[in-house]
């Protein structure tokens, strides 16, 4: 700690700045909450202003703490790394999948039996569904790339995080956009755009967060100690500017007022779908796929102990890749308003991706050529290779419900979910559980609590996941052929109820399967609170017996 | 029908593809070329030369 010999203590530019621009903050969302149209805005502008006097006395708080000296890039010759904002998305990426996991059952519960709405708005299907998809994708999925990605910079560059309050400042950021989109989606505030509810004011937040992001990781970047970039970097920066680039493309709005949650998008007609899709597609495409790529990249090779199968293959992944799935949009709009060679060049685009997706999954299998054994051994292995499988069935299923004439059975059925799900559950929270379970024991230096809980965990969770997507499968495609079949006189066969009533059954199955997945995590939960916790004990005797680093 | 839609798709349709094979084969000779295997072998050994 700092003693009589230490420099004097000064207000970094960094501290005192954001001092003064989180008062200015909260004293205009003081004024916006006095005057807001609607009460429900007027909540979000006083979580706005109570976050930016929280960050005032955070920052005073921890400027009074801290020592004189800024934090050293390197003890005795080794990078000093920042893992605190590294712990703290890793918890939240926990807290926020129990929560959307939870919510996902309680909404395929709904739909299986519609009592359960008890016909009140703000826990309705319609509200709960956007807090299920965000919760799960952008608060589960956000944390657990926040997390690895300002990891895997770090080590991988040999280099300690850039900026002293700015990862900080993105973890936290972001997260509290996650609370402001959630709670605003439980009163009725959205754009109505799928994976891009959140209105214009939570929307400019997040462009302010993730900036820093990107300046946060390319300053990592910048000041890296190892000359070639390792290709999960790649990765990590391709998600983090095209989420960028999309954000701010399907975001333009101009807002009815600045005293009004209501914004009103400058495109207009097919122009806004195909933006939106545009958008959407390269949401799954760079957010779901690029960062947990880089997870792949780094978490496989480092648990297998075995370098990627071939780092050339990684490099023509990547760009095909990148520059393939940005065109894949329109394939999510056929059949609609948008002309026709567009959704032709959406279905061939997407077909091609084929290619670059069935590569970086034999690059993440093969790396364990030589070390299968440990499949059997290491059930958090396990883990990550079923769910580059998953990802290699998953890009398989996407392009072949691209093509049209496929499309025109799979489209609006619940097949969509069940593809999604086999790509949401087995790939993206597959690879995130084993990244989490690699993560936690290094950044808390303590030994994995129970590795037959994780087998636990596997096995409960994939019975889920396959009752999920089997019975999405059979539902989806029965009610396709039920909208398309026709009477000998070209009626319609069955009304639309009719249709309803049969997927009954399939729902339930997959509420069963949301259930098992949700005890999947909970055992997760539990085994990482004992890893954290009780080895506090054991941390002498761990650390002589096992040093992590 | 509009004749700068006509033109603009014409467009996509046909230097698209030349652009897309252009950057395909830099990527593959980048990536291929037998000089830089080393380089590339050492790359891949990063996240294990930790320390």
């Amino acid at each position: 700690m700092a003693n009589a010999l230490a420099p004097q203590k000064q207000m970094t530019f960094g501290e005192g700045g954001l001092v003064l621009t989180f008062i200015a903050l909260a004293a205009l969302c003081i004024v916006i909450a006095a005057k807001a149209y609607t009460p429900e805005y007027a909540f979000h502008a006083y979580l706005f202003t109570a976050a930016s006097i929280a960050a005032v006395f955070a920052i005073i708080n921890r400027y009074y703490d801290r020592p004189a000296e800024r934090a050293p890039l390197t003890i005795d010759g080794k990078p000093n790394y920042n893992m605190g904002p590294v712990k703290f998305a890793t918890v939240a990426a926990m807290f926020w999948g129990i929560a959307g996991f939870t919510v996902g059952l309680i909404i395929a519960l709904q739909l299986a039996f519609p009592a359960l709405n008890f016909d009140l708005q703000w826990i309705s299907f319609g509200r709960l569904r956007p807090l299920h998809t965000s919760a799960v994708i952008f608060a589960f999925g956000g944390n657990v790339l926040l997390a690895t990605s300002f990891y895997v910079v770090q080590r991988t560059s040999r280099a300690r995080l850039a900026g002293d309050l700015a990862p900080w400042f993105v973890i936290l950021g972001y997260n509290f956009f996650i609370l402001i989109a959630g709670t605003g989606y439980l009163l009725g505030i959205t754009q109505g755009k799928e994976y891009a509810e959140p209105e214009w004011y939570s929307d400019l937040w997040l462009t302010v967060v993730w900036v820093t992001y990107l300046l946060v990781f390319l300053a990592t970047l910048w000041r890296r100690t190892e000359p070639h970039i390792y290709v999960a970097n790649w990765f990590y920066l391709a998600f983090i500017v095209t989420i960028a680039v999309l954000h701010l493309g399907n975001n333009a709005t101009v807002p009815v007022s600045i005293f009004s949650s209501k914004s009103y998008i400058v495109w207009s007609g097919v122009q806004d779908a195909m933006v939106q899709w545009w958008y959407g597609h390269n949401a799954v495409g760079f957010f779901l796929t690029a960062g947990f790529l880089a997870i792949m990249y780094y978490f496989i090779p480092k648990r297998a102990e075995r370098p990627v199968y071939s780092y050339r293959l990684s490099i023509i992944h990547f760009w095909a890749l990148i520059f393939l799935y940005i065109w894949a949009g329109p394939h999510h709009l056929h059949y609609t308003a948008l002309p026709d060679w567009a959704q032709t060049l959406g279905m061939t685009f997407s077909i091609m991706l084929w290619m670059p997706s069935w590569g970086g999954m034999i690059n993440g299998i093969m790396t364990l050529s030589g070390a299968w054994d440990k499949l059997r051994t290491d059930p958090v292995l396990r883990l990550m290779v079923v769910s580059v499988a998953f990802y290699g069935m998953s890009t398989f299923e996407g392009p072949m419900m691209s093509i049209k004439i496929v499309n025109s059975l799979s489209h609006y059925t619940d097949w969509t979910i069940g593809h999604v799900h086999s790509g949401a559950l087995g790939w993206v929270a597959y690879i995130s559980f084993g990244a989490i379970y690699c993560l936690v024991p290094w950044l808390w230096n303590r030994p994995l609590y129970s590795l037959k809980l994780v087998n636990w965990h596997f096995w409960v969770s994939t019975v889920g996941i396959v009752l999920y997507i089997t019975a999405m499968w059979v539902s989806g495609i029965l009610q396709g052929l039920m909208w398309r079949a026709y009477t000998s006189l070209g009626f319609l066969e069955y009304s639309f109820v009719e249709t309803v009533e049969a997927m009954h059954p399939f729902y339930v199955i997959r509420a069963l399967g949301g259930f098992l997945f949700l005890c999947g995590a909970l055992i997760m939960v539990w085994n990482l609170w004992k890893t954290v916790n009780s080895a506090e004990k054991a941390e002498t005797a761990g650390l002589a017996l096992a040093p992590a680093e | 029908m509009d004749p700068t839609y006509k033109a603009v798709s014409e467009f996509a349709q046909t230097w698209g593809l030349v652009y897309f094979t252009v950057i395909f084969i830099t990527v593959l000779l980048y990536a291929l070329w037998p000089s830089r295997k080393q380089q590339f072998d050492e790359a891949a050994r990063i996240p294990l030369r930790e320390d």
